[in-house]
């Protein structure tokens, strides 16, 4: 008697687990239809601008103007990575009108990291993990009221995490 | 399968805060496995965070971003119970969705 009654609730999970599939397929594909126009009208994946090679490149392709060094841009990196596979930095600015913010890594391959963009009613804090071959310039590009500024900073990397 | 996507998102008065983990290789194309072959470029290109219809946050990657990429931001604007809906694509088309409540 246990056993059928075990065998029952198993198969019963699996039911619920299939109708479960189901369901994360069905919500998953009405977004996959709706995101990338979205995306598309609001903000298009920068394709080239994750190509360059060059802080000034990348400034260039990303944005068209000139950064100005600002004290109002903090970029909270650490001194010294050892891992540069997972390099933590975080940025925040007391700069209004944010629009976006991007991490620049000069010695990478590719020099353009990540680009957040921020509409209205979003902080103008960031923090996320990164990738650096090695020692390097970690330069953070915020876009406010139609300016960029930057900040940077050296972070010494004790192990690459680009090369393998 | 178990959604690639951990979200935990916070009201703290009137600033929401937002932490998420996705599970992604985040390969950049650059990196050679033990035979000397190039591991090919499999990266997550753009993340979205929607709420209440509005999009209130966007991140283009690159593969310069950490494998299991992390990001936190906060926003204003929402409240408690209040869901957030977050959708991510990669380069090779995959992509995958999810929905967090507010706590």
């Amino acid at each position: 008697m246990n056993t059928t009654d075990v065998r029952f609730s198993a198969t019963r999970r699996l039911i619920l687990q299939g109708a479960g599939a189901v369901a994360l397929v069905g919500l998953g594909n009405l977004p996959f239809g709706l995101t990338p126009a979205l995306a598309a009208a609001n903000d298009k994946y920068p394709e080239e601008a994750f190509k360059q090679k060059s802080d000034a490149d990348v400034i260039k392709t990303l944005y068209g103007k000139t950064a100005e060094p600002s004290d109002k841009v903090k970029m909270d990196a650490p001194e010294i990575a050892e891992n540069g596979a997972v390099v933590p930095i975080s940025v925040s600015t007391t700069l209004a009108d944010v629009t976006s913010i991007a991490f620049l890594v000069s010695e990478n391959p590719n020099v353009l990291i990540a680009k957040y963009n921020i509409p209205a009613g979003t902080l103008p804090n960031v923090a996320n993990r990164i990738k650096m071959a090695k020692t390097s310039n970690v330069t953070v590009l915020v876009e406010a009221g139609g300016k960029l500024y930057s900040a940077s900073k050296e972070v010494k990397v004790t192990v690459g995490g680009c090369g393998g | 399968m178990a959604s690639t996507i951990r979200v935990r998102a916070s009201s703290n008065g009137d600033i929401t805060e937002v932490q998420a983990l996705i599970q992604h290789p985040m390969d950049s194309g650059f990196v050679k496995n033990a035979k000397g072959e190039t591991i090919p470029a499999h990266f997550i290109q753009q993340l979205t965070f929607e709420h209440d219809g509005k999009n209130v946050f966007t991140a283009d990657w690159g593969g310069g971003i950490s494998k299991d990429p992390y990001v936190k931001f906060a926003f204003k604007g929402a409240k408690k119970g209040d869901e957030l809906k977050i959708s991510w694509v990669d380069n090779k088309g995959a992509t995958d969705t999810t929905t967090a409540k507010i706590q």
